[in-house]
C-alpha cells in the first residue's frame, strides 16, 4: 500500500495511472450524472412546498457539497506538498482551484435563481450566502496567487499558506445555519437524524453527488496532467514523451 | 519523519490552530451582527434595536392574516412558539406566504409594539418530500417537525 504511494508520487508513474484511469472516471460520471438528471428532472415528484421549483436543488446541492469537498482536497495537497515536497499534490492543488471555484460559483448562481421565486430576494446577507461567497474569493485568491508567482515552488508554498488559513471557513459554511439564524434551511441530508428529504428525492439527489464527484476526479487527473508536463517539461521522462 | 517535516508539520497545525480560535474569539465578537433575524422571543426581552431596522424571524400563526381589500396592506402575527409579534406590511408577499409559513420580515418597531415592516421574505424549511405524503400526514394529525423557528428558552 504503502510502496505503490511512493510509487505513485513520482511525477512519470502517476501521469501513466491518471491516463489510465480518466477515461473509466469520465464515462462513469457521464452515466451516473444522465441517470441522476433523469431521476431529477422525472423520477422525483415535485415537492410539496415549492412544487417544481425544488428540482434547482439537484444542482445546488451536488454543487455546493463540491466546493466544500474539493477545498478540503486544495488544503490537504497544499499541506502534503508543504510537508514532504510532493510534486504530484502540487499539482493536484493548483489543478483542484479552478474545479472547486466553478463549483462555488455554479452554488451560489442556482441558489440565487432559487431564492428570488421561493424566498422573495436573489440575494441576503445571511451567514451561509456570506461564508460561501468568502470560499469563492478564497479560490480566485489562490488561483491569483499561482498566476502572480513565476516560480512554481514559491506559488504552491504561498498557496498552500492561504489554503490552510482559508480552511477554518469550511466548518463555518456548514455549521452557519445552525450556529446563527438564516434565511437559508438548515440541513436537510448532512445531519446526525435522520435525512428530512422523501427517499424518491433522496435516492437523484445522492446519484448527482456522486456524479459530481467523478466529474471531479475526471478533470482533476486531466489538468494534473497538464501542470505536471508544465511542471517538468525539462525532465527525462517529459522529453521522451514528447519524442 | 525527519527533524524538518516534523517541524513543518508542528508550525501549520499551530497556524490552522491559531487561526481558529482568532476566528471563533471574532465570531463570538460579533454573534449579534452575524443573526439574519430576532425571535418575537428576544424582542419581547428587548434585545432587538428599537433606533435602527432589524429583521424579524417566526411563523405565520393561522387565522391571523387580515388583508385590506382595497389595497396591498396585510397584518399577522409571529410567532416562535413562545412569543409573538404583529407584523404590518403593504407590498407584494412571497409566493410561499402562507398561514404556518416561515417569515422573515425587515423593517422597525412602532411604539405600540407592533412591527412595521418593509419586506417580507419566506423561509422555507428543510424538508422535502411529495405532496401526497404531507397530506397523509396531515390526515394523521401528525405535524411535519421542523427547525426553521425552533425556539430553546
Amino acid at each position: 500500500m504503502l510502496e505503490s504511494l511512493y510509487k505513485y508520487a513520482a511525477p512519470q508513474n502517476f501521469y501513466q495511472l491518471s491516463r489510465r484511469l480518466t477515461p473509466w472516471l469520465a464515462g462513469a460520471a457521464a452515466l451516473l450524472l444522465l441517470a441522476g438528471l433523469a431521476g431529477a428532472l422525472w423520477f422525483a415528484p415535485p415537492d410539496y412546498q415549492q412544487g417544481e421549483s425544488f428540482r434547482i436543488i439537484y444542482v445546488h446541492v451536488p454543487s455546493a457539497w463540491m466546493s466544500l469537498f474539493v477545498y478540503v482536497v486544495l488544503a490537504a495537497a497544499g499541506i502534503t506538498g508543504l510537508v514532504w515536497k510532493v510534486k504530484v499534490a502540487d499539482a493536484l492543488a493548483r489543478a483542484s482551484a479552478p474545479i472547486g471555484a466553478a463549483f462555488t460559483f455554479l452554488a451560489l448562481a442556482t441558489g440565487s435563481l432559487w431564492g428570488k421565486p421561493m424566498w422573495g430576494a436573489w440575494w441576503v446577507w445571511d451567514a451561509r450566502l456570506t461564508s460561501e461567497l468568502i470560499l469563492l474569493f478564497l479560490y480566485v485568491g489562490y488561483i491569483a496567487l499561482q498566476g502572480a508567482i513565476e516560480d512554481r515552488r514559491m506559488a504552491a508554498r504561498a498557496g498552500a499558506v492561504l489554503a490552510v488559513i482559508g480552511l477554518i471557513n469550511i466548518p463555518i459554511i456548514h455549521y452557519s445555519v445552525e450556529w446563527w439564524s438564516t434565511l437559508h434551511q438548515g440541513p436537510t441530508v448532512t445531519r446526525f437524524d435522520a435525512p428530512a428529504i422523501h427517499i424518491s428525492m433522496l435516492i437523484p439527489l445522492l446519484i448527482m453527488a456522486l456524479g459530481f464527484k467523478l466529474y471531479y476526479a475526471a478533470n482533476v487527473l486531466v489538468r494534473m496532467r497538464c501542470e505536471l508536463l508544465e511542471a517538468e517539461r525539462n525532465s527525462a521522462w517529459v522529453r521522451q514523451l514528447g519524442s | 519523519m525527519n527533524p524538518a517535516r516534523r517541524k513543518k508539520l508542528i508550525i501549520i497545525i499551530v497556524l490552522v490552530l491559531g487561526v481558529g480560535i482568532a476566528t471563533a474569539l471574532a465570531l463570538r465578537a460579533f454573534q449579534q451582527n452575524l443573526l439574519y433575524f430576532f425571535s418575537p422571543m428576544q424582542i419581547a426581552a428587548g434585545e432587538a434595536p428599537s433606533n435602527r431596522a432589524f429583521r424579524i424571524g417566526g411563523l405565520v400563526v393561522a387565522g391571523s392574516v387580515q388583508r385590506d381589500p382595497q389595497s396591498l396592506a396585510v397584518s399577522f402575527t409571529l410567532t416562535d412558539t413562545l412569543e409573538s409579534v404583529r407584523v404590518h406590511y403593504a407590498g407584494v408577499l412571497p409566493d410561499l406566504f402562507r398561514e404556518g409559513q416561515g417569515i422573515v420580515a425587515n423593517g422597525r418597531l412602532g411604539n405600540d409594539g407592533t412591527f412595521i415592516a418593509s419586506e417580507v421574505l419566506a423561509k422555507h424549511d428543510e424538508n422535502y418530500m411529495p405532496p401526497e405524503v404531507a397530506k397523509a400526514l396531515a390526515a394523521a394529525g401528525k405535524p411535519i417537525p421542523h427547525s426553521a423557528f425552533k425556539q430553546t428558552p
